[in-house]
């Protein structure tokens, strides 16, 4: 049988971080980095007698996150101890959520393809981070800088069937989250870690297959490339006649290949059981509901917005939605030049390829908005040509000048002045008496010739409008 | 003796009256546990700085400061609190060189009311026991006569209280700790509504059970260390903002609107006839002082001591995890992270701590959570429901607090159940989270002590007090030791 | 309760148990769970598992970073160490 003969079964596990200034249950910094346990205390490092005391900001964002996914925020959800000995692991418990969480029942809308997919959000609960362990041979080293940092696990329903609608799924959290403002969503420093569930099974076939959990994936990419290694390797044992093992595979992007996590110990009973240190949570329909009107405009209301009032395609709004930051900078430049159409096509084709050219974020464009709003405004006004326009923006993303200096600085104003352009044709007609001839006795395709000839004696300067109705009206003699 | 057999507040005001010096207090205190605790064992270590600590609190008073409620008293705590720079073992040998970086909020407040800390007392390892047998620190005498157990688990508390080593005890209480130790020893004892104190520092045992509380020499003692102790600590998420009273000040002995619960089912064909007899005598001096009596019912009475040890034990097992031998306290090394673990917390924990290790990981483990832990913590919801029920109909509720005196060392630390079922009359009220109190009702004919316990709705401590003042004013039980450890009491 | 059982529940706990203790503990606990048997003759459908006995408000802290210790306190009791860091062995036999 062939792969084709497959379908996968993809269900994420998704650890964000949240951008808070203290940890869950302890005042220590919950930034990232800081010397060797320098953001310890006694409660994050599992002291005797110490206590945890949650932090009211995790509360407030879990509810904000549950909420932009659609979940049921539930009116009361309770921690629980997930019990298991681990060196970076300080109490010999992680305090989680179990049977009780946050937020349970929601969904997110993923478009891939020009398609529109549903994906089922089981839950999300809040727990706190481990520390970190570093393995040296002979002896390990454990750094608590990172024990109860808070997190949101958003767990998925098993709704994929791709690599790409898994990396689609997990950039349209990520891009939901950033938009709340809770999560920078920044993989490659684990601010936000995606756990893929996976498996297969034959076309038709109905019950689940067996499935493995990636971990270690820190990139977008990676889960893509991940879960395509993944699905190859369980369809490949399984044509081999082998059953696949349930268990944790770490994914190493140097070799793109997945190990497993092979471990002696038994079967893992977590004996989750409620946390007596902490009180349930509680929330009245008030509460949520102050929460609800505080939410700030989603991606996808924003999508909607845009094709509304700027009358972008679907597409194109989608794109400059994703980051919060670039539809800041569209609106931006929108407000600044009043053209949205013009200002969309500059985004989406200049500056983005710039953008990715030199592998750099929105957030760091050296175009500030405004300076691109003035740029389309002189080509509104005619103050340049689109062609020069080009010259001008490559100028200034190298430079960050604004295109006022560099239009002033390089003489690159368009020449409108009627007597100045029929010089120039005249010029042209001068020298290329031949083709004026053929032209005049019905070759009518040489007009062009004239343009970019003209154009060129104008270092491109002249406006290509009063050229054209100049160059006809001349050329007819 | 000059000053340790007089009350906590007297001398409290001599001190801070300047009549007395707390350095002169302290000294005593020290003397007295120089002399007699070899035999005794009450103590796991001592605090060296107590002397210069009573020393500033002369100064301060010198120089015209009001200390606190506390002011210059040696106070005695528990090895199960931490305390900043001084050793704390919870009587465990994995704890053996652990020197807390912090104080329990408890231990902060007590030193914030004046009180000198003279040292760490003896326990049952992490809490867990009731005769103090179960000490990698070796067992406590009962004071009041050699050869027999102090109670526990806050045996060493109880002992160094009842040799009059100092003017009020630290104990805590998760299924009888405080209350059954004061019984044995003849003091006042309270452990508090749950939440009252904070239990931030504390070593945790069993989480929703354990409690603070003090063991004192009289009922005011005991009412003033718990003022100085009480109220909402931001570190304690489970610790209540209830008002605090001014409990000493507040006591009212007048019984006369007073209704207390006679629950039968702690009176049982097989309750101990001494200890019957002395409740009896308790209720029939507090009827003379105009309170009424009614028999009540608390029908579980008979599941507390199952969902008691399932509920303690399950929360331990957690608890205790944390003892890896990884950033403090001992470790036995190992080329092999699992053999360090394993290792370690076999060399370290004693054989009933262990046991109750997999007591606890037992009734939480897939398969046996349901019909062990789940279904303790149901039964314990209807047994706090008894109680509620009960107290819509009386302001208190009278009881024993052992079946037994104290009993010899060694007599019964072979028998696990009978070990247990001593709890009895204890458990339920940790279980429901109310306040309950031992107060010393008489002696046995042995010359043993022999408590009464009050009961309260939460937060009603201030009816424990007021019925406990009414009884040590009425029922002047003789608390001198006849053939007792030490001299001058 | 069988000794399966109790080795199982040793592995989980992180105790290293001689075969005496296995036979020691497996009477114990069976012993005690045997009396506490009585348990199960009681209904508790639908009642709710009482975990606080006292229902105070969950008390939350608002998010402010407070130092409270220096690293150098918090690593001072640790029977191993690199630096500022704890040092333990690695696990054997897994990979
Ligand atoms: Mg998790
Ligand atoms: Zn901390």
């Amino acid at each position: 049988m062939a792969y084709s003969d497959y379908e996968t079964v993809i269900g994420l596990e998704i650890h964000a971080q949240f951008s808070v200034n203290s940890k869950l249950f302890c005042r220590c910094s919950a930034s990232y980095g800081g010397g060797d346990n320098e953001n310890t205390c006694p409660v994050c490092t599992g002291m005797p007698g110490a206590l945890p005391v949650l932090n009211e900001k995790v509360v407030e964002f879990a509810v904000k996150t549950g909420l932009a996914l659609n979940c049921k925020v539930n009116q009361k959800s309770v921690f629980s101890r997930k019990n298991y000995f681990y060196p970076d692991l300080p109490k010999g418990y992680q305090i989680s959520q179990f049977d009780e969480p946050v937020c349970g029942n929601g969904h997110i809308e993923i478009l891939l393809d020009g398609e529109k997919k549903k994906i089922g959000i089981t839950r999300a609960h809040i727990e706190e981070d481990a520390g970190k362990s570093t393995h040296h041979g002979e002896f390990t080293l454990v750094n608590l800088n990172r024990s109860s940092v808070p997190l949101l696990e958003i767990v998925s329903e098993p709704d994929m069937r791709s690599p790409q609608e898994a990396a689609e799924y997990a950039r349209t959290v990520r891009s939901v989250l950033r938009y709340l403002g809770v999560c920078d969503g920044n993989l490659e420093e684990g601010s936000m870690r995606c756990d893929c569930n996976v498996s297969v099974r034959k076309k038709g076939e109905t019950k689940l297959g067996t499935r493995t959990e990636l971990k270690n994936i820190n990139s977008f990419r990676f889960i893509e490339k991940a879960i395509q290694y993944e699905i190859e390797r369980q369809i490949d044992s399984i044509e081999a006649g082998q059953a696949i093992v349930q268990e944790t595979r770490l994914y190493d992007s140097t070799k793109n290949k997945t190990f497993s996590m092979r471990s002696k110990e038994e079967a893992h009973d977590y004996r989750y059981f409620p946390e007596p240190d902490l009180i349930p949570l509680k929330f009245d329909e008030a509460y949520i509901a102050k929460i609800k009107t505080s939410l700030p405009e989603l991606p996808n209301q924003r999508s909607a917005r845009f094709q509304k009032d700027y009358s972008l395609p679907e597409y194109d709004a989608l794109i400059l939605t994703i980051e919060k930051e670039m539809a800041d900078y569209y609106e931006t430049v929108v407000k600044t030049c009043g053209n949205a159409k013009l200002a969309s096509n500059w985004i989406m084709s200049e500056l983005l390829r710039e953008l990715n050219n030199s592998k750099k974020e929105i957030s760091d464009c050296p175009i500030k908005p405004e300076a691109l709003g003035e740029m389309i405004m002189m080509i509104d006004k005619g103050t340049i040509s689109g062609k020069i326009a080009k010259t001008v923006f490559a100028e200034m993303f190298t430079s960050g000048k604004s295109p006022k200096d560099i239009v002033a600085s390089q003489g690159l104003t368009q020449i409108t002045d009627t007597s100045a352009i029929e010089k120039i044709i005249d010029e042209v007609m001068t020298a290329n008496p031949n083709q004026l001839n053929d032209y005049r006795s019905g070759k009518d395709k040489l007009f062009g010739f004239f343009v970019g000839q003209a154009m060129k004696a104008s270092k491109g300067q002249a406006s290509p409008e009063v050229l054209n109705d100049l160059l006809k009206k001349k050329l007819k003699g | 003796m000059k000053f340790l057999n007089q009350t906590l507040l007297d001398v409290r005001d001599q001190i801070q009256s300047g009549k007395a010096k707390s350095v002169d207090v302290v000294s005593e205190s020290l003397e007295r546990i120089k002399k007699y605790d070899k035999d005794i064992n009450a103590f796991i270590s001592m605090n060296d700085a107590a002397i210069k600590r009573a020393e500033e609190i002369d100064a301060r008073i010198k120089k015209g400061e009001k200390v606190g409620r506390l002011a210059g008293v040696p106070i005695a705590v528990k090895d199960m609190y931490c305390t900043k720079g001084l050793k704390t073992t919870a009587a465990s040998k994995i704890l053996n060189n652990f020197i807390p970086q912090y104080s329990a909020t408890v231990v902060e407040k007590l030193e914030k009311e004046g009180a000198v800390i003279v040292g760490k007392t003896n326990c049952d390892e992490f809490a867990m026991g009731s005769s103090n047998e179960n000490s990698a620190y070796g067992v406590v005498q009962n004071p009041w006569r050699k050869g027999h157990v102090a109670g526990g688990s806050s045996g060493g508390a109880a002992a160094a209280q009842a040799a009059r080593y100092v003017f009020g005890s630290m104990g805590t209480d998760t299924g009888g700790s405080i209350r059954q130790p004061a019984s044995l020893c003849g003091l006042y004892g309270i452990k508090p509504t749950y939440g009252r104190v904070s239990r931030y520092g504390i070593i945790a045992y069993a989480s929703s059970l354990d409690q603070a509380g003090p063991l004192a020499s009289s009922t005011k003692d005991a009412a003033e260390i718990l003022t100085s102790i009480a109220g909402f600590d931001e570190m304690d998420s489970t610790s209540s903002s209830e008002a605090v009273p001014d409990f000493a000040k507040e006591i009212n002995t007048d019984m006369t609107n007073v209704t207390i619960g006679i629950p039968k089912e702690y009176f049982g064909d097989d309750l101990n006839p001494e200890i019957k007899s002395v409740v009896l005598n308790a209720i029939e001096v507090l009827k003379s002082q105009g309170a009424k009596f009614k028999e009540i019912s608390l029908p579980h009475t008979k599941f507390a001591v199952p969902v008691y040890y399932l509920v303690a034990t399950s929360e331990a097992s957690s608890n205790l995890s944390r003892y890896d031998g990884i950033r403090y306290g001992l470790r036995v090394p190992s080329q092999d992270l699992n053999e360090l673990y394993s290792q370690t917390r076999s060399d370290g924990f004693g054989t009933e701590v262990k046991k109750r290790i997999m007591l606890g990981t037992f009734a939480l483990s897939s398969g046996y959570y349901d019909a062990y832990y789940k279904k303790a913590s149901q039964v314990r919801r209807i047994i706090l429901n008894d109680f509620l029920k009960a107290f819509t109909g009386c302001d208190a509720i009278i009881c024993p607090v052992t079946t037994s005196t104290a009993f010899k060392v060694g007599e019964r630390i072979k028998d696990t159940i009978s070990m247990y079922y001593n709890d009895i009359f204890t458990t339920s009220t940790n279980l429901a989270g109310l306040p309950g109190m031992s107060i010393p009702g008489g002696l046995s004919k042995e010359g043993l002590p022999i408590g009464v316990q009050i009961m309260a709705p939460h937060f009603k401590e201030q009816t424990i007090f007021n019925i406990s003042q009414a009884l040590e004013n009425n029922l002047k039980v003789d608390l001198k030791m006849k053939g007792g450890m030490v001299d001058g009491i | 309760m069988d000794k399966k059982e109790v080795e199982k529940i040793g592995r989980l706990s992180r105790l290293k148990l001689t075969s005496d203790e296995v036979d020691f503990y497996t009477n114990h606990l069976s012993m005690i769970l045997g009396h506490f048997e009585e348990l199960s003759s009681l209904k508790t459908d639908g009642i709710e598992p009482l975990i606080t006995p006292t229902a105070p408000t969950a008390h939350i802290a608002k998010d402010e970073v407070k130092r409270t210790i220096t690293t150098e306190e918090i690593i001072k009791n640790a029977p191993e160490k690199s630096g500022n860091l704890f040092r333990v062995p690695p696990v054997v036999g897994g990979d």
